[in-house]
């Protein structure tokens, strides 16, 4: 072992690494697939804008959710947080909530950002409190918050859907870039017609993918977000090299927080509604993107890029159940309850696929490292 | 302060509840010196690297550090590193998950943001210049472990250090990783650093170290230039027994038990952590294995107990050709393991003395069938009574225990299964010298009374002549020498440890 | 430790753990005594059934507990917990329905079979999730979201029908009472689980080998013991547990929503587990405790429910209650109160001239 040409050598990939490409090669695999054998849906690109506004939501979860496992913890009130937030805003852009008579639909809405924001700080302070200075076990600490989140909720209204319609507020909500050129005509095969759909660009996406990328950065080009990593990859070490390891579980928390409260307004902004069990288990989708794209719940290894896949690869299972039901033979496909045993199908596969690559990864390591030694010897 | 020295420490003692660690205990570390610590389990080493450290406050007195005025008082680790104390433990303190370059700077860098050009380049130069084969940007799970050791080092001397501990850094290097190693420590010797060596093996502190200050139950024995200190001279003062004049111990070994049939015997055994040797044990024979710690003598035991997993080798119980795989089958072939590390491997901390003393014959006796209630009593109270077990009662928990009594409940729980072939590795380690006594008794008078065979394990060379007729002698993970009858004396041991010689060098 | 007084204290010692459910437990049933002085009052109803308070708790705390007793031992061997129980509940409701719907409802035999297929099927999804934890070693949460992400259209696949709703006499007594028993039948079969786990733990080393693999599993394998066998086997008994769950909520209700079925019931579970004062980390454990956790956390849903709260809004307050309890729990917290109590009691010690000062700097800071 020499130091010489060695450096300019390209980095084995890390597991991290590795696990996203799976998932980003899968999502490829399974988009291709379906191009080719589910027709029409699948061909307009419409469809990807579809999937990007449903999911807008959950993408934003999902990256809080990372840095929590990265942390090497865990928050399952997100659900609930965007659930209540949804609600809350509902009735606020409703007037129905904090009435300030005059005021502009505009500044509703820019005060209904910032009360979304600070109730999303709020969990994640309360939450970071009790798991980084208290040493309270994450899973019932976020459980509770889940609780009171979705409490809140109901007592918030006694309806179970409360809509924006008639709200002036809507008009500004409902804004959103149609691209006639990416849509479709199902009748006339033509642009610029009556059955003309054009594909719809909501402004959720732009929410979405700007906290992948700011995410992405805080993980990669900040010291904090390199703190995350360490409190999670070993937290005695951490504390050994001079992390604060608290102040860093706190932040992850807060910032989770922070998080599912943009999720909630991204939410609200998307579906127009808040609605009693809106957003359920949503954490659990959200943990389940994150696994996929290569996260461990052990903490310490996981990126937001993958966490974006994880998103998109379960969102692609609700269409292409969908479309292949209309198939011929796969008429059973049409039955409610397939699209989520393969979702559960999927992660199962990415589980599994994890626990062995890095289990095989290591004992590749031990080995490699063994036969250098014989070599050597 | 004298010119060269860095450190001086004078007259420190520390009690914990019962023992006196470390009584009126001085160390000097000169500028560019490697000073090995060297004493056996218990010595105190660690307990010194400790106070140095700021880990513990130590009773009585003085610290006196080159460049600070007056005696100081370290409080944390944190202020030790600020002083210019730092530590290389022997399980990396490193996060696995990150990358060299971030591992060197992580938790010492100033600003939001990481500069990781900046970074790399700085960790390049830093690593070219101590010749660490290691790549900034390479993830540090994915370097050996002795990188991994040197990566800790480079960090510890980058905070501008002139004390660096190195606490047992070579105990799971190869050889060629330990030369690199050495390379570095060398260089580092050049530059000015003292280091203070913390390791159990001989050959690596004759190979590098420049003075060897020697530690026993807490108190100085010495320190003595490397040079003039001849390795046997060494393995005396560790052991605590002067070379010239030495009580032979009576050879009333019982040479009868050479004649009594061979009871286990293992051909080529190997497992994943010890490399193939051969073994037997006769019938009513206390043998034992010999060699400072990590010479590979418990990794032999382990072996046998299938407690590793086992990858080879031949094992023939009673004239039977048996294949011992996992502990259970080893457990119904009769023999029984105490193991050298309590905590990890032997009591099961929250439950009960009585649930740690049943345990392996109820796993023997079969999930379907415990014990009632009263039955595990009476086996409990019987062996809480035969062995002086000191306990509240059957009840408490029995990490609750002192360490002794730990020990006690764990050799109990063997007892109990009525073993024909006893393992005991280090069961004296860390108890009070009564309970030593009690159980050196207990093993002579299982074998002479009970026929039982029983392989001993200990640090303590006295304890291991007085109990055993027969020592297998380990150097280096290799089996140096076999001794028995006339041979068992203090010097012949300790010559074939040093590597003297001895005439069946395997 | 032959005296009375000593073997008092060994027994509470022994038994220590129980007083952390126990506690809040007596303080909500002496808050509703004060409310409702005939909280605790039993009385046989017309339909010659008991009714009450006290067994409106047993009898809504069934499934839970049932579910407990299951979620205890998986956490104490793996130290983690299963967040599938509820959609196997659900499955194992809508195997029963499923079996049901194919014979003779009102016949016993049937219901036995459903009951059996229940069982079989969800303890099959136990070994699933067993088996990815113990062979495969992924962590019990990650492990069971599988299931918990799709076991629910699992049920509903069984089920076929969305809200699937039956009448059978038959069924309905095993939900309400058998004729001329006056305890509620889900009442008796909690009581036949319990005993069916007393056996377990008294007839097997069910509760030694879970304990020891949980506290130290290297020792454990160094004593023969097979850590792989036990986290599966834990994982099965919870299955059954699930199956017996689903089949009396599906009883109660004439109904299987595999949507709806015992929603949430695993956040409620694991939480017993920890009212009960068992570690989620695993190891030492006490089904009593656990037990006594969920008749804690029932008594609080009955109590709220007293208190005229909407069930909807139970949760918020559940909440509050449950931070409340965790922080007193917490390690710093209890430190902080042991060092509170023991300068009170030193300041006692010293009198009470330096008593009375010391109250004042308090009242200053407020």
């Amino acid at each position: 072992m020499t130091v010489k040409a060695t450096r300019s050598r390209r980095e084995p990939l890390s597991n991290s690494t590795l696990l996203m490409l799976v998932a980003i090669g899968f999502f490829v695999l399974l988009y291709i697939l379906s191009l080719l054998f589910l027709g029409a849906g699948f061909k307009r690109p419409s469809r990807v804008f579809d999937i990007l506004n449903d999911n807008a939501y959950l993408i934003i979860i999902g990256c809080g959710l990372s840095i929590v496992m990265i942390t090497g913890s865990i928050d399952i009130s997100v659900g609930g947080i965007v659930g209540l937030i949804a609600m809350f805003g509902a009735l606020f852009l409703r007037d129905e909530l904090l009435p300030i008579p005059g005021m502009a639909p505009g500044l509703r809405i820019a005060m209904l950002v910032v009360i979304s924001v600070a109730i999303g700080l709020a969990f994640g302070a309360l939450h970071g409190a009790l798991v980084a200075y208290l040493d309270i076990q994450p899973f019932i600490v976020t459980l509770a918050g889940m609780f009171l989140a979705r409490g809140m909720t109901t007592m918030l209204s006694g309806e179970n859907k409360q809509l924006l319609t008639g709200s002036p507020v809507l008009e500004i909500l409902s804004k959103r870039i149609d691209i006639p050129w990416l849509g479709y005509d199902e009748v006339n095969k033509i642009r610029h017609t009556v059955t003309h759909v054009p594909a719809h660009f909501e402004f959720v996406i732009i929410a979405a993918l700007l906290t992948v990328v700011a995410v992405a950065i805080l993980l990669h080009k900040s010291k904090l977000g390199r703190n995350f990593y360490a409190v999670g990859g070993n937290r005695q070490s951490a504390l050994m090299l001079g992390v604060n390891v608290r102040r860093t579980r706190f932040l992850a928390h807060l910032i989770s927080g922070l998080l599912a409260g943009i999720a909630g307004f991204v939410y609200l902004w998307h579906n127009k509604s808040g609605n009693i069990g809106g957003a359920s288990a949503a954490e659990m989708q959200a943990i389940a993107s994150s696994i996929i794209g290569g996260t461990l719940l052990t903490g310490g290894v996981g990126n937001v890029v993958g966490t974006l896949f994880g998103v998109l690869i379960l969102a692609l299972i609700k269409p292409i159940v969908t479309d292949a039901s209309a198939l011929k033979g796969f008429e059973w496909l049409s039955k409610a309850w397939w699209q989520q045993i393969f979702n559960g199908a999927v992660l199962c596969f990415f589980i599994v696929l994890q626990s062995v690559v890095l289990r095989f990864r290591s004992t590749l390591r031990v080995r490699k490292s063994e036969r250098e030694e014989t070599v050597s010897g | 302060m004298e010119n060269g020295i860095v450190l001086t420490m004078r007259g420190i003692s520390i009690s914990f509840p019962g023992v006196k660690a470390l009584d009126r205990v001085d160390f000097t570390l000169r500028q560019g010196e490697i000073h090995a610590l060297m004493g056996e389990n218990g010595a105190g080493k660690s307990t010194l690297i400790k106070v140095l450290t700021g880990v513990y406050a130590r009773d009585e007195g003085t610290i006196e550090l080159d460049g600070v005025p007056g005696t100081v008082t370290i409080h944390s680790p944190q202020e030790a590193q600020k002083l210019g104390i730092s530590t290389v433990y022997q399980e990396i303190t490193l996060c696995p998950n990150l990358t060299v370059a971030e591992n060197l700077y992580i938790g010492r860098q100033k600003g939001v943001s990481v500069p990781w050009k900046k970074m790399n380049r700085d960790a390049a130069a830093l690593l070219d210049s101590l010749g660490i084969p290691a790549r900034p940007r390479q993830m540090l799970s994915s370097c050996s472990l002795a990188v991994q050791q040197m990566v800790a080092i480079a960090r510890a001397v980058d905070t501008q250090c002139k004390v660096l501990i190195l606490d047992e850094p070579t105990s799971s290097l190869d050889e060629k990783e330990v030369e690199m190693l050495f390379k570095l420590m060398r260089d580092l010797k050049a530059r000015g650093v003292g280091i203070i060596f913390v390791t159990h093996f001989l050959e690596q502190v004759y190979e590098v170290s420049d003075r060897i200050t020697v530690l026993r139950n807490g108190q100085l024995v010495g320190e003595y230039e490397t040079a003039s200190l001849p390795q046997v001279e060494l393995v005396s003062k560790m052991m605590g027994k002067e070379l010239e004049g030495l009580s032979q111990v009576s050879a009333s070994q019982d040479e009868e038990a050479e004649q009594a049939e061979v009871l286990y015997q293992a051909e080529g055994l190997s497992s994943s952590e010890s490399k193939p040797f051969d073994f037997r044990i006769h019938k009513g024979e206390v043998n034992g294995f010999t060699g400072l710690l990590g010479s590979g003598r418990s990794e032999c035991v382990r072996a046998i107990f299938a407690a590793d997993r086992v990858t080879g080798g031949k094992v023939i119980m009673d004239g039977k050709v048996v294949r011992i795989t996992k502990p259970i089958k080893a457990m119904k072939n009769g023999i029984g393991y105490l193991p050298e590390d309590r905590k990890r491997d032997g009591i099961i901390a929250d439950l009960s003395v009585r649930e740690n003393i049943i345990l392996a014959l109820q796993v023997m006796k079969g999930f379907f069938r415990p014990f009632s209630r009263k039955a595990a009593e009476a086996f409990a109270d019987e062996y809480i009574k035969a062995l002086d077990i000191k306990t509240a009662s059957s009840d408490t928990p029995v990490g609750s225990l002192s360490g002794g009594n730990q020990q006690k409940v764990i050799l109990a729980r063997w007892l109990l299964t009525h073993p024909k072939y006893l393992i005991l590795d280090e069961p004296t380690r860390g108890i009070d010298i009564g309970t030593k006594t009690e159980i050196q008794r207990l093993v002579l008078d299982l074998s002479r009374e009970e026929g039982m065979s029983i392989t001993f394990i200990s640090s303590e060379i006295e304890e291991m002549l007085r109990t055993c007729s027969r020592l297998i002698v380990m150097r280096d993970r290799h089996i140096v020498g076999e001794l028995k009858g006339s041979q068992l004396t203090q010097d012949q041991v300790m010559y074939t440890i040093a590597g003297g010689g001895n005439e069946r060098a395997d | 430790m032959q005296t009375k007084k000593g073997k008092g204290a060994a027994f509470l010692r022994r038994h220590a753990q129980l007083l952390i459910p126990l506690i809040p437990l007596v303080i909500l049933i002496v808050f509703n005594l004060i409310l409702n002085p005939a909280f605790l009052e039993i009385r046989i109803n017309e339909a010659g059934s008991l009714s009450g308070y006290p067994i409106s708790i047993f009898n809504n705390a069934t499934e839970l507990v049932i579910i407990v007793l299951g979620m205890t031992l998986v956490t104490a061997v793996s130290g983690g917990q299963d967040i599938s129980v509820g959609a196997l509940a659900a499955i194992g409701g809508a195997a029963f329905y499923r079996v049901l719907k194919m014979g003779n409802m009102e016949s016993a035999g049937t219901v036995l079979l459903a009951v059996l297929a229940a069982l079989g099927i969800t303890m099959l999804f136990g070994a699933f999730n067993g088996t990815l934890v113990s062979v495969f070693r992924i962590q019990p949460m990650i492990a069971t979201l599988i299931l918990f992400s799709c076991g629910r259209s699992i049920a509903y696949w069984i089920a076929v029908d969305p809200n699937a709703t039956f009448e059978s006499k038959l069924v309905s007594n095993l939900a309400v009472n058998l004729p001329g028993i006056p305890i509620p039948t889900p009442i008796l079969i909690c009581a036949v689980v319990g005993l069916l786990f007393f056996l377990m733990m008294k007839f097997t080393n069910l509760g030694l080998y879970a304990q020891a693999v949980g506290i130290n599993q290297s020792a454990s394998n160094l004593n023969g013991i097979n850590a792989t066998r036990m986290k599966l086997l834990a994982f099965v008994i919870l299955g059954a547990c699930c199956a017996v769950a689903g089949f009396i909520r599906t009883s109660r209700l004439q109904l299987i929503s595999y949507e709806k079925q015992l929603l949430d019931i695993e956040m409620d579970a694991i939480l017993a587990v920890a009212i009960g004062g068992n570690s989620l980390g695993g190891g030492k454990f006490s089904l009593v405790s656990s037990v006594l956790g969920a008749y804690t956390f029932q008594t609080l849903t009955t109590t709220l429910d007293v208190l005229k709260i909407k069930s909807t809004d139970i949760r918020a307050y559940k909440a509050m209650v449950i931070i409340l309890l965790v922080v007193l729990a917490s390690a710093p917290v209890k430190k902080l109160i042991s060092r509170l109590w023991a300068r009170l009691r030193s300041r006692e010690a010293r009198g009470a001239a330096p008593g009375a000062g010391a109250g004042t700097p308090e009242k200053g800071v407020q």
